[in-house]
């Protein structure tokens, strides 16, 4: 199972709370490279794997392996903290965004290039007396931050307040600062909630050049089907907190079990939704 | 006028050692939304340690008083800093996934250890120091009331806004500085984006105490005398001139401490000395009635 090829491995993760059980033996990997897409109906129980695997929660039991290229591998439900983003090189965004809103949206993208800032600062003192090496750090990690804002089409806006930006271009300076932490596995929450069409279809775009250049793996939770069934190599559905169907989204597209969980909750947006990816 | 004037004088520089206090408090408060009541007595400790250096420099025969100044402040920078980081590595930071109180009671706590330590270590008597900086600038002389500058005042001034450039600028330009903003705004993403916000946080103590140990040490050579009970006054005064300025406000701490400063300095000279501590908190009560965020504080936004 744990070959090179996997990126992360969960094996019987559960997680409860009181009497809730919100997430139940759920065990799947994350192929290298690729993009896995978490769907579900709403309460299934994706966000709460999400926030175990970025140290949100300790699972009730369970493990989560993620293994780098090198070979090093991380039992993330053993780190605390940041060395989740620092050491196994997680990134995460939120279904609510949480941009600093108060910085610049370069100082968004410099914050998450911490890591690289401070050793090169030795630890603030070297940066205080404008040492060269920080000073090269920083042009770098500038130069890094203005990559990205151009990807992101946001680089006339790049002194503005995040928090002064519209909801799209929020959304993506969101991933791009994810990026900018240097990620191996990329967890995105709901990345084209509240998007148009036209968005969504840029953000696939988006999605497949991080994946395609950058060779980061993406685990993705999504209503959008459009966006899962298009770019997502690899779906997993889980309904009340149990994996009901794990497969290619065209295998998943005709499970009968996944067309029932979404059926059975009446949301017949789902369901069209599903039908349109069908055409 | 000339009376004013100097009045006016006596409360900026005054003004200014409550302000480099206040901005330990807003700092602190900015970036884990507690009341630090222990900073008063860092400040105290910041003035024990600068009289302590300067005797002991004395005794090492550095008698020349520019160096021996710039050592003690250095000194005594250095070490009060050092107190801060114990200070919140020992009572702060395990109480940090507790309930809200719980750091705020451990720091009342904390300034009674700090105080009565330094009450049995030193002594509960007044320490004096020699006045080491004589003269001033006269500024109106006309042959009634003489309007006069100290040195003493200028130096307190002059490094006051010397440390408000230096410390505005790592704030604003630095990584330390972005990463304080960071957590100040979200402490949760900034550790998933790989900050380890404990260490902001300690340099934040740190950082915070090295500025209370510079009014300490100002308040020593500005006053000549020090004893174990300052920190709790100047304290008090400080955490007024931060809420009045707006806690969480950097610039309001200053203009917080300012305002203060001249408030105090005006009652004690046009009403009575008694009251004038009076005067400061009334003043602070009325300003919040009608701006509840103080003087440049925002108003908080509750994160959905």
């Amino acid at each position: 199972m744990n070959g090179g090829d996997t990126i992360l491995d969960v094996v019987h993760l559960s997680m409860r709370f009181g009497g809730i059980v919100a997430v139940k033996d759920l065990s799947f990997s994350a192929r290298r490279g690729g993009i896995t897409a978490l769907i579900g109906p709403n309460g299934a129980g994706k966000t709460t794997v999400f926030n175990c695997i970025t140290g949100f929660y300790k699972p009730t039991t369970g493990m989560m392996r993620l293994g780098h290229a090198g070979g090093r591998e991380f039992l993330l439900e053993r780190l605390f903290d940041f060395r989740i983003a620092k050491l196994a090189r997680v990134a995460r965004t939120f279904q609510n965004i949480r941009l600093f809103s108060g910085m610049t949206v370069l100082e968004n993208l410099l914050v998450a290039q911490h890591n690289p800032l401070m050793s090169a600062s030795g630890y603030t003192l070297l940066g205080l007396v404008g040492f060269p090496g920080y000073l090269h750090a920083e042009r770098a990690a500038i130069d890094l931050a203005r990559y990205w804002l151009d990807r992101i089409g946001l680089i006339e806006r790049a002194d503005d307040a995040a928090g002064n930006l519209p909801y799209g271009d929020q959304r993506r300076l969101e991933i791009a600062r994810a990026m900018c932490a240097d990620p191996v596995l990329l967890c995105l929450d709901e990345p084209a909630a509240g998007l148009n069409a036209q968005e969504s279809g840029a953000l696939n775009d988006f999605l497949q050049f991080i994946r395609g250049e950058h060779k980061v793996s993406i685990l993705l939770i999504e209503h959008d089907m459009s966006v899962v069934m298009e770019i997502s190599d690899h779906v997993i559905v889980l309904d009340y907190g149990e994996k009901i169907a794990d497969g290619s989204p065209r295998a998943i597209r005709d499970d009968p079990k996944v067309i029932a969980a979404y059926l059975g909750v009446a949301d017949e947006r789902t369901a069209e939704a599903i039908m349109e990816a069908d055409q | 006028m000339e009376y004013f004037l100097q009045q006016f004088i006596n409360g900026i520089a005054l003004g200014s050692i409550y302000g480099l206090i206040a901005l330990g408090y807003t700092m602190v408060y900015g970036i884990i939304g507690m009341i630090n009541f222990a900073h008063g007595d860092i400040f105290m400790i910041g003035g024990f340690i600068a009289l302590i250096a300067f005797l002991c420099l004395v005794a090492l025969g550095v008698t020349a008083v520019p160096l021996a100044l710039f050592l003690v402040l250095i000194i005594a920078m250095l070490i009060t800093a050092l107190y801060g980081w114990v200070v919140e590595r020992v009572a702060y930071r395990p109480l940090r996934h507790s309930f809200r109180l719980a750091p705020m009671l451990s720091a009342i706590g904390m300034a009674f250890v700090l105080g009565n330590f330094v009450q049995i270590a030193q002594g509960a008597r007044v320490k004096p120091l020699p006045p080491l900086i004589p003269g001033g600038l006269i500024l109106i002389d006309n042959g009634g009331f003489v309007v006069q500058v100290s040195n003493v005042q200028i130096i307190v001034v002059l490094t006051t806004l010397a440390l408000m450039v230096i410390f505005s600028l790592i704030v604003a330009r630095t990584r330390l500085g972005r990463d304080m903003r960071a957590c100040e705004q979200d402490r949760t993403m900034a550790a998933l984006l790989g900050v380890d916000t404990d260490r902001v946080i300690s340099t934040t103590f740190v950082i915070g105490a090295a500025l209370a140990a510079v009014a300490g040490f100002m308040y020593l050579i500005y006053y000549g005398v020090i004893d174990f009970y300052i920190g709790f006054v100047a304290g008090i005064k400080a955490f007024t001139a931060a809420v009045l300025g707006g806690i969480g406000s950097l610039p309001g701490a200053m203009l917080g401490g300012l305002a203060i400063g001249l408030i105090e300095t005006m009652w004690s000279a046009y009403f009575s000395v008694q009251y004038r501590d009076v005067a400061a908190f009334s003043i602070l009560i009325v300003v919040l009635i009608f701006m509840p965020t103080g003087l440049l504080g925002r108003p908080e936004i509750e994160k959905v």
